[in-house]
């Protein structure tokens, strides 16, 4: 059975991870500019597990997941995922991972190609991995995602960014993964729809036993979703630990701000408004 | 619904009206092209000959509707030796790692910075001039301007998070060319195809004017028009009609061109 997990190994295990870009020269002869994404990460993520990961935007949240997926490689440090170091391994040797990770992307716009048909689409990784992609289990998906069975025939443009985050999902879920990476599924969505497409997830993840790791610059849409989350700031993890626990008593100076940040309905009675979060008053950032 | 745009229209006909003499001229012409009719020297524009008849007597009208065969010939031949090699080394220049990509793009300006005649007429000199010879120039001097083109819409594509996706899931680099990369820039060949049909009809009559390209006694709109050279003050109007011929399907393709470039503009996406 390929679905069953392997025991004993965390689902992923990242281990001092760095990664340095080139940015562009500047002059001919002096060094090449360096952008430092992740300096030094580290974190466990255990099997069933739903971790969150929370950080502003070009915190390195998203050079962590590539790296989690093999979609990039570190400048050092080490990626395991089950129990396999994958940081150097070839591409020819990743088949295990590319069966058993599967990644939804942030913006449902990009992330389905427009010349496709949706059938074509989900079945993209059962064709890859040479599966018989039947018919019968591209429909099987669809409605796993609470879309109907003719949906399969029409092509991206055709749906709402809901409805594509849906097929995004079934795609995602197409090989039968035990790992699944979220890379911020509804902050493109509009808010109607949020709470919809994180409860597919989150059911979806009860239902298949999955391990999510599941990445958003929103600490309350992290709540809403994992158990245990950690915090990146600036290419480092400032802060983990139990998701109710960071909400509740966020330790680091960068998590508080993070979590006064949260819209709530008593802060806008009083009257806070979005300038009350700078960090003007004598405080430093 | 979406709105036709103009130039769209416009470029289609004027393409349409093109393409359907040249059909129409495989299975009538009111003369021979080639016929010499000594008799009619010259002769103006009548009922009998609308657009008159050249020094030998051969009716302009058929020499013009046969020559658009030419000039078609030759455009659909460059244009496709310039996609045919263009398209993949865009595709190649986006996808391989820094310094083949580098390579190869630096060699494709090398070629770009040299002139498209130049070339043509080098073709011409080595290889003696028939329409094959350049028709080859012609498409071997558009290849650069097709894989830069496509290479950038090709860039554009490989950033995309369903690229990113389908290697994810596995799929190998040539698979995603084929399956993603290529489908995603068939717009940008189209519009790049026809703007490049545009500058192939200019260069073969340049290159038939200068007794590169096609040789007689084939119709051509270029060499019509050097021939009507010793009698630009005599009898203009033979230099105006192929003349108009020429300005009129280069107006053609690239007014399609641009039209295609609006209809596949991604800021109107959503109207489809």
């Amino acid at each position: 059975m390929p679905n069953e997990p392997a025991p004993n190994h965390p689902a992923v295990q990242v281990i001092d991870v760095v990664r340095d870009y080139p940015r562009p020269r500047t002059s001919l002869l002096g060094p090449t500019p360096v952008v430092h994404a992740l300096r030094g990460v580290s974190l466990e993520v255990k099997q069933g597990e739903r971790f969150g990961i929370v950080g502003e935007s070009g915190c390195g949240k998203s050079t962590l997941l590539r790296l989690i997926a093999a979609l990039d490689r570190p400048t050092a440090g080490q990626v395991v995922v089950e129990g396999t170091d994958i940081t150097t391994l070839p591409e020819r040797r990743l088949r295990f991972l590319r069966e058993n990770l599967q990644l939804v992307f942030q913006d449902p716009m990009s992330s389905l190609d427009p010349r496709m048909r949706v059938r074509d689409i989900i079945a993209e990784p059962l064709v890859v991995q040479g599966h018989p992609a039947s018919g019968e289990r591209v429909r099987e998906l669809l409605e796993a995602v609470g879309l109907s069975a003719d949906a399969g025939d029409r092509y991206p443009h055709q749906f709402s960014g809901g409805q594509r985050q849906r097929i995004s999902i079934a795609r995602a879920l197409a090989p039968r993964p035990r790992i699944l990476i979220a890379d911020e599924p509804v902050s493109a969505l509009d808010v109607s729809v949020r709470a919809q497409v994180l409860n597919l997830i989150s059911d979806l993840v009860d239902e298949l036993n999955l391990t999510l790791i599941f990445v958003s610059h929103d600490l309350s849409v992290v709540k809403h979703v994992c158990d245990r989350v950690a915090v990146m700031n600036a290419g480092q993890i400032v802060e983990t630990g139990p998701t109710a626990d960071v909400y509740a008593a966020p330790q680091h100076p960068y998590t508080q701000r993070l979590v006064s940040a949260i819209p709530t309905l008593e802060r806008a009675l009083s009257g806070a408004t979005t300038t009350d979060l700078l960090p003007s008053k004598g405080e430093t950032a | 619904m979406r709105r036709l745009n103009p130039s769209l229209v416009a470029g289609g006909v004027i393409v349409g009206v093109i393409v359907a003499t040249a059909l129409l001229s495989f299975v009538w012409t009111p003369y021979d092209a080639t016929f010499v009719d000594p008799s009619v020297r010259l002769a103006t524009p009548s009922w009998a000959h609308w657009f008159g008849t050249d020094k030998f007597g051969r009716d302009v009208l058929s020499q013009i509707m046969v020559g658009s065969r030419t000039t078609l010939f030759v455009g659909v031949v460059a244009v496709g030796v310039a996609a045919v090699i263009g398209v993949p080394l865009g595709v190649l220049a986006a996808m391989t790692p820094r310094w083949p990509s580098e390579l190869i793009m630096r060699t494709n300006d090398l070629l770009l910075a040299f002139p498209a005649l130049l070339l043509a007429i080098m073709f011409g000199a080595v290889f003696g001039a028939s329409t094959l010879t350049a028709m080859v120039a012609i498409g071997i001097a558009s290849v650069p301007s097709f894989a830069r083109v496509i290479r950038s819409g090709a860039l554009q594509v490989m950033r995309t998070e369903y690229v990113l996706a389908a290697r994810a899931a596995g799929r190998k680099p040539f698979p995603i060319a084929l399956r993603h990369v290529l489908p995603n820039v068939t717009s940008l060949v189209t519009v790049q195809a026809s703007v490049s049909f545009a500058i192939a009809v200019l260069a073969e009559a340049a290159l038939s004017f200068l007794g590169y390209g096609t040789p007689p006694p084939t119709p051509s709109w270029g060499r019509m028009l050097q021939e009507s050279q010793e009698f630009l003050f005599s009898a203009p109007r033979l230099a105006v009609f192929p003349g108009i011929a020429i300005a009129l399907a280069v107006l053609g393709f690239n007014l399609l061109g641009d039209g295609l470039r609006d209809r596949f503009d991604p800021k109107l996406e959503d109207r489809r």
